[in-house]
């Protein structure tokens, strides 16, 4: 059971460093706002992983908050390209 | 978290140093999550993820978008009017 | 080791094999639109199960009551931002990834994209 949980944090962290390189790389602002949610959404998997791997429910609650609010920062920042805020 | 910190700093275009403000906050708070402060990290989820980037994006729709170096003093003025 | 430990552990290996799948995706593609289809369901689809892991490997009711919650919480807030990233990187004048010797689908593309009128042509 210890080495699923092992592989899920080296294949989410492949993942976190893949996205990372794009928002660098990335030539456009919309790249970047991709890299961002990308980056939130393997955050809150992350964070869940970890609340169950410390064994502690009340952790779970700092995931709900990033699901619901996560998203709005892209929001604003696609209205402001967007020419629309 | 001091990668992303730098890029912001280092960036020229304003918009870019937003998104990476972002990616600071989303790595601190995961940073206060490992050191089991849970409300620490709930407050800074709320706070950095949402307000600041609000705040700033407002700001920068009022003001310029690109940093300019050659003639600081036409951005303060236009930013004053 | 009980049922639930072993259904837990397979979704939670294809969430995170999504996940990966998602970042390497969103390094590989070679245009924004391609880009936010790899960055936006691909991890939407291993976070829903991933998380639906790590409620079901618990075990209690609380866990996978609160497990359902940011489920749906993903579910709905996942696809707005896309989409509305989505509609401004097209109204800003991106233009689509078309191979270069695709003449024919170039054209149309023109046609079809270069009369909306809502669309501005401004790069970056």
């Amino acid at each position: 059971m210890e080495y699923i949980i092992y592989l899920a944090f080296a294949l989410m962290t492949l993942g976190i460093i893949f996205a990372a390189i794009r928002f660098i790389k990335g030539p456009t602002a919309g790249d970047r706002v991709v890299a961002l949610d990308t980056l939130t959404t393997i955050s809150v998997s992350a964070l869940v992983l970890l609340a169950a791997i410390f064994q502690r429910f009340i952790y779970v609650d700092v995931a709900l908050v990033y699901g619901v609010l996560g998203f709005i920062g892209v929001i604003v920042i696609a209205r402001y390209l967007e020419g629309a805020l | 978290m001091i990668a992303a910190a730098i890029y912001a700093v280092v960036q020229k275009d304003l918009l870019y140093a937003v998104i990476a403000t972002g990616i600071i906050s989303l790595i601190l708070s995961i940073v206060f999550y490992i050191l089991q402060a849970p409300d620490v990290a709930l407050t800074e989820a709320a706070i950095g993820v949402a307000l600041t980037t609000i705040v700033f994006i407002i700001t920068i729709r009022n003001t310029v978008r690109m940093e300019d170096e050659s003639d600081k003093n036409k951005n303060i003025k236009s930013a004053a009017k | 080791m009980t049922y639930y430990e072993i259904i837990g552990g397979i979704l939670i290996t294809i969430g995170s094999i999504f996940l990966f799948l998602g970042g390497l995706g969103i390094y590989r593609m070679p245009d924004i639109f391609n880009r936010l289809q790899a960055g936006t369901k691909a991890t939407t689809l291993g976070a829903m199960s991933l998380i639906l892991g790590v409620g079901i490997m618990e075990g209690t009711w609380e866990w996978i009551l609160k497990s359902f919650v940011i489920i749906v919480y993903i579910a709905f807030s996942n696809p707005i931002s896309s989409h509305a990233l989505a509609r401004a990187t097209y109204l800003r004048g991106h233009r689509p990834y078309i191979k270069s010797e695709d003449k024919e689908k170039m054209d149309a593309y023109r046609e079809v994209v270069e009369n909306d009128p809502k669309r501005k042509e401004v790069e970056v």
